[in-house]
């Protein structure tokens, strides 16, 4: 798959984060984890290194199911980095998981006349570069 | 301990708002800080307190060093984007009140239009980490973006319109017309903004404030040593700040149609003793004309979801229930990071408010909003 990447990368790169390693790796992996709090159960995201329930800062991850509805988009025609020049109109979704979190990313295959609030939509993965991995939604 | 009516504004000063200013931002905020003191009828070695803005690279010593000051007393910094100003007032009066200063001097500043661009900057700054991390890289970037998610969820939910968004713009820039300080002096309709370019849906071009050059101060003293200068104090009655549940990931906010401005609201009103009902005229933060019809809902001016309507049919017009931007706010007046809202009230409330001067204008409110979420108010009144 790599070798069908472009050589140079002109979009916004994450900055490297100890605490959210384990999100991106999986992400690299096609097998999105989601931090979630050892003690109590409950699933967060951003990572961070505190759970906000029961101040537990012990972590696993677990595999996200990749179903999701969506909460609300917006459809961009102006592009706010040049990366993106090339990507207009992009169609930008904020999705609630099933974990009960919410993700932000590229929609595929979705005309904007069937948006709705509560659309089901699926996790896919698009490699970036070989070394970062992003999520995109498709029609469920 | 309340602080209602425990302190004042007693000076204001601008510069010229502007695309180019040909001028350092030290300089735009100096020239602002010293027209502010002097409108107080303060010297600047007066001043013992600063509150620059925590976002910029003007920091206290630079107030020190140019202004003389020999004994600066306090000095802090409120990191709330553009509820900073509004929240600064908020430490301003818990210094003053609690007798750590007597005068103090809130100034901003910026070429925001000729210099780095507001965008570019926003990227940087740590209360938009998380946002770097987990949407740039898909492309969720700018504000007019990340906003505009909210918007849309408002609209989906409560059959909010983009008509209703036109509404603000277009009443904020007939306000514009009437002040000689205001970048923008074009009439503009409601079709105008309906034909204005669609930057990130629901938002377009007239959706979005401007981006300028130039500077504004505010001088906050106490009640007792406001009555010896040279205006009419205009009372602090109530002031607060507020911060949304996620602040730096509106994706992850239970509800993305609130703002922190809601929690601040019940604080500052109650803390003033009034309602709604009895602001004579509003000031609104509006970097975008959603941010300024969620605001009022979170203000309690209206019922969640009710801020279209409410929007409508002239209530916000200058001869209307609740005139707001009268000075044609961030959309078309200038982006001076919401201290010309300050200014504004402040000079409603003097009655000096030119050829936009509400009639009988007693008790004012005036919100700053900032980042992903963070609200502040502050209700005065002459």
């Amino acid at each position: 798959m790599s070798n069908t990447l472009p050589d140079t990368y002109d979009k916004p790169m994450p900055p490297l984060n100890r605490d959210s390693k384990p999100f991106w790796d999986s992400m690299q992996e096609h097998a999105m984890r989601l931090q979630r709090c050892a003690d109590c159960g409950k699933v967060r995201h951003y990572p961070r290194p505190v759970c906000d329930s029961c101040y537990s800062m012990e972590a696993d991850w677990v595999r996200a199911s990749g179903n999701g509805r969506v909460h609300s988009w917006t459809i961009s025609h102006h592009a706010f980095h040049p990366g993106f020049l090339g990507n207009l109109p992009l169609m930008l979704l904020t999705v609630d998981l099933d974990e009960g979190v919410r993700i932000c990313a590229q929609a595929r295959d979705i005309v904007p006349e069937k948006l709705s609030v509560g659309m089901p939509v699926l996790l896919d993965y698009e490699d970036a570069t070989d070394k970062l991995t992003l999520p995109v939604f498709r029609p469920a | 301990m309340s602080l209602k009516d425990k302190c004042a504004v007693t000076g204001v000063g601008e510069t010229a708002y502007s695309k180019n200013s040909g001028k350092s931002v030290v300089a735009l905020q100096m020239e602002a800080s010293l027209k502010a003191i002097a409108d107080a009828g303060l010297k600047p070695t007066d001043i013992d307190g600063v509150i620059p803005y925590g976002n910029l690279d003007v920091v206290a010593e630079e107030f020190i060093t140019n202004l003389g000051i020999q004994d600066l007393r306090f000095s802090a910094t409120t990191p709330l984007g553009g509820a900073s100003c509004v929240a600064a007032i908020q430490a301003a009066v818990s210094a003053l009140v609690t007798g750590v200063a007597n005068h103090v001097l809130i100034p901003i500043g910026r070429n925001g239009s000729s210099g780095e661009r507001i965008g570019a900057r926003a990227a940087d700054l740590p209360q938009f980490r998380t946002i770097g991390e987990f949407e740039m890289p898909s492309g969720n970037i700018a504000p007019p973006q990340i906003y505009a998610h909210m918007a849309r969820r408002h609209m989906e939910m409560y059959g909010t319109t983009s008509r209703q968004l036109a509404e603000i713009a277009v009443t904020v820039r007939s306000n514009a017309i009437l002040n000689d300080n205001a970048v923008m002096q074009k009439p503009m309709t409601i079709e105008d903004h309906q034909n204005s370019r669609m930057i990130s849906d629901p938002l377009r071009l007239f959706d979005c404030c401007l981006e300028s050059d130039g500077g504004a101060a505010v001088v906050i003293s106490t009640t007792e040593r406001a009555k010896d200068l040279a205006h009419k104090p205009i009372y602090i009655m109530g002031v607060a700040e507020g911060h949304p549940d996620s602040p730096s990931a509106i994706t992850q906010r239970p509800d993305i149609t609130t703002l922190g401005t809601a929690k601040a609201a019940p604080r500052a009103f109650g803390m003033a003793g009034v309602t709604p009902k009895d602001i004579d005229v509003a000031e609104i933060y509006d970097c975008f004309t959603y941010i300024v019809m969620c605001q009022l809902e979170d203000l309690g001016f209206c019922k969640k979801g009710e801020g279209g309507d409410f929007v409508s049919n002239g209530r916000i017009a200058l001869d209307g229930e609740l005139p707001i931007n009268t000075h044609g706010g961030l959309l078309s007046q200038s982006h001076i990071i919401g201290m010309n809202h300050v200014c504004e009230l402040v000079k409603q409330l003097r009655g000096t408010g030119g050829k936009a001067q509400v009639a009988n204008a007693e008790v004012g409110l005036v919100t700053g909003y900032g980042d992903m979420g963070d609200g502040a108010v502050a209700i005065m009144r002459n």
